[in-house]
């Protein structure tokens, strides 16, 4: 028996309406990314969208990378943590179209992920600030503006790593795609 | 041997090439020259091999007998392997595998530009979001190649001497293919006519700034990843690749 079974009433499917759906995106907001625990899977913008259907949830997410190995995980947490809360065998699929971008990171999900020590995404992807060339990245620790990269890729495929010339000390930069 | 569909071996093409070239990536593991350069291409690696499965997923709708992702890339015999001959050469010195690296993002980097605008909305979805990633791959191994052409003497000759190594097998990344062309009458990808062109003019705007000279266009050999003929260097590269899979068929934890 599953988590949500015991505390539900809706093992056969029922018709669901607005309160269910707004309860599903309050549950979502709980459901961290498990690489940086600070920010949500709303925060991060990969729920693409929330609807009922057959009688049970359904959440539609996006990858945020082609390869990442988070992404598994993440749609096991959502389905626990909303049948934790009560959705009897809510339904999780992936959508790839339109492709994810860091632009659907929320303000929310910036100020996490700075206080985190992370610095977020600067500029838009529009501006295909991907060819052009290294963003002025300001150190999330100090602030400063002096700051120089140092590899291309950071800890996981979604950062870069960068050092502060100010406080010297290096940082994790979440790329803009 | 099975030659399936037009279709379903453009998508072999394109998955097998990201899969080989992610499995070159990972031998560097805990031997590249520097820990930012093996985060670097494990990141590549793990994109790539993200691609492929998305690749393969929709090769294994359309083979349609049970078939899926995992079995084509664990259980299937070199000759039906349909990646480029350059991805499976063997890795070298740092040289040769940016040499690899930047010939083939190239490649992609034009190919999945073109694909953006497939009639077939999958390949689309699949390729806008590659792209993303491979803009970002080829950022980086063309600055490779001009750091280390226009770097030290012993840089720049050890890049023309993997360009020697590797430029022969990019024959298969300049000529014109019927089953493509096929493809694209039928609406179900665009022309890939300029591909070939559009590949060259980026191995001579990084080149040139690389000072580095491009050699004589390629010939076509008997070897070909469209037939299967594959150089030796596949064979073992899958012989470790697929032990697990074939000493302990459907393994999993």
């Amino acid at each position: 028996m599953r988590a949500g079974e015991l505390i539900t009433t809706d093992l056969q499917g029922r018709s669901g309406d607005e309160t269910d759906i707004q309860r599903a995106y309050s549950v979502l907001e709980e459901v961290m990314d498990p690489e940086v625990p600070v920010v949500s899977v709303m925060d991060l913008g990969i729920v693409r969208d929330v609807d009922w259907a057959d009688g049970h949830l359904h959440v539609v997410v996006t990858p945020t990378y082609s390869g990442c190995p988070a992404t598994e995980y993440i749609e096991t947490a959502i389905r626990e943590a909303l049948q934790g809360a009560g959705f009897a065998f809510p339904k999780v699929s992936q959508r790839l179209d339109p492709a994810w971008t860091t632009d659907w990171i929320t303000g929310q999900g910036r100020e996490r992920l700075k206080a985190y020590g992370i610095a977020p995404p600067v500029g838009s992807s529009d501006k295909r600030s991907l060819v052009s060339g290294v963003a002025q990245v300001t150190c999330p620790h100090c602030g400063g503006d002096e700051t120089e990269q140092l590899s291309e890729f950071g800890s996981t495929a979604c950062k870069a790593l960068y050092r502060c010339k100010s406080c010297l000390e290096p940082f994790d930069y979440f790329k803009c795609i | 041997m099975t030659k399936y569909d037009d279709l379903t071996e453009f998508l072999l093409r394109l998955g097998d090439s990201a899969l080989v070239h992610a499995q070159r990536l990972c031998e560097w593991t805990g031997r590249a020259p520097a820990l930012e350069e093996e985060m670097g291409m494990m990141n590549v690696g793990l994109d790539l091999v993200g691609q492929a499965r998305n690749w393969y997923e929709y090769a294994a709708e359309r083979i349609g007998d049970g078939t899926d992702a995992d079995t084509l890339a664990f259980r299937r015999d070199e000759r039906a392997f349909r990646n480029l001959l350059l991805v499976e050469q063997p890795n070298g010195d740092f040289a040769v595998t940016m040499t690899k690296q930047f010939f083939y993002d190239a490649w992609q980097y034009h190919l999945l530009t073109a694909l953006q605008h497939s009639g077939d909305e999958r390949i689309a979805a699949i390729a806008t979001k590659s792209l993303k990633e491979v803009t970002y791959h080829l950022r980086r191994s063309s600055q490779w190649i001009e750091r280390l052409g226009d770097g030290t003497d012993e840089s720049h000759q050890r890049m023309e001497k993997a360009i020697d190594t590797v430029w022969r097998f990019t024959f298969e990344m300049v000529e014109a293919n019927d089953s493509e062309s096929a493809l694209a009458s039928s609406g179900v990808i665009p022309s890939l006519a300029d591909l070939p062109e559009q590949w060259l003019a980026t191995v001579n705007d990084v080149f040139r700034n690389a000072t580095l000279t491009v050699p004589d266009a390629p010939s076509t050999f008997y070897l070909s990843a469209r037939t299967g003929m594959h150089t030796e260097h596949l064979g073992i590269l899958l012989a470790e690749m697929q032990f697990l899979q074939r000493a302990y068929p459907d393994a999993s934890w």
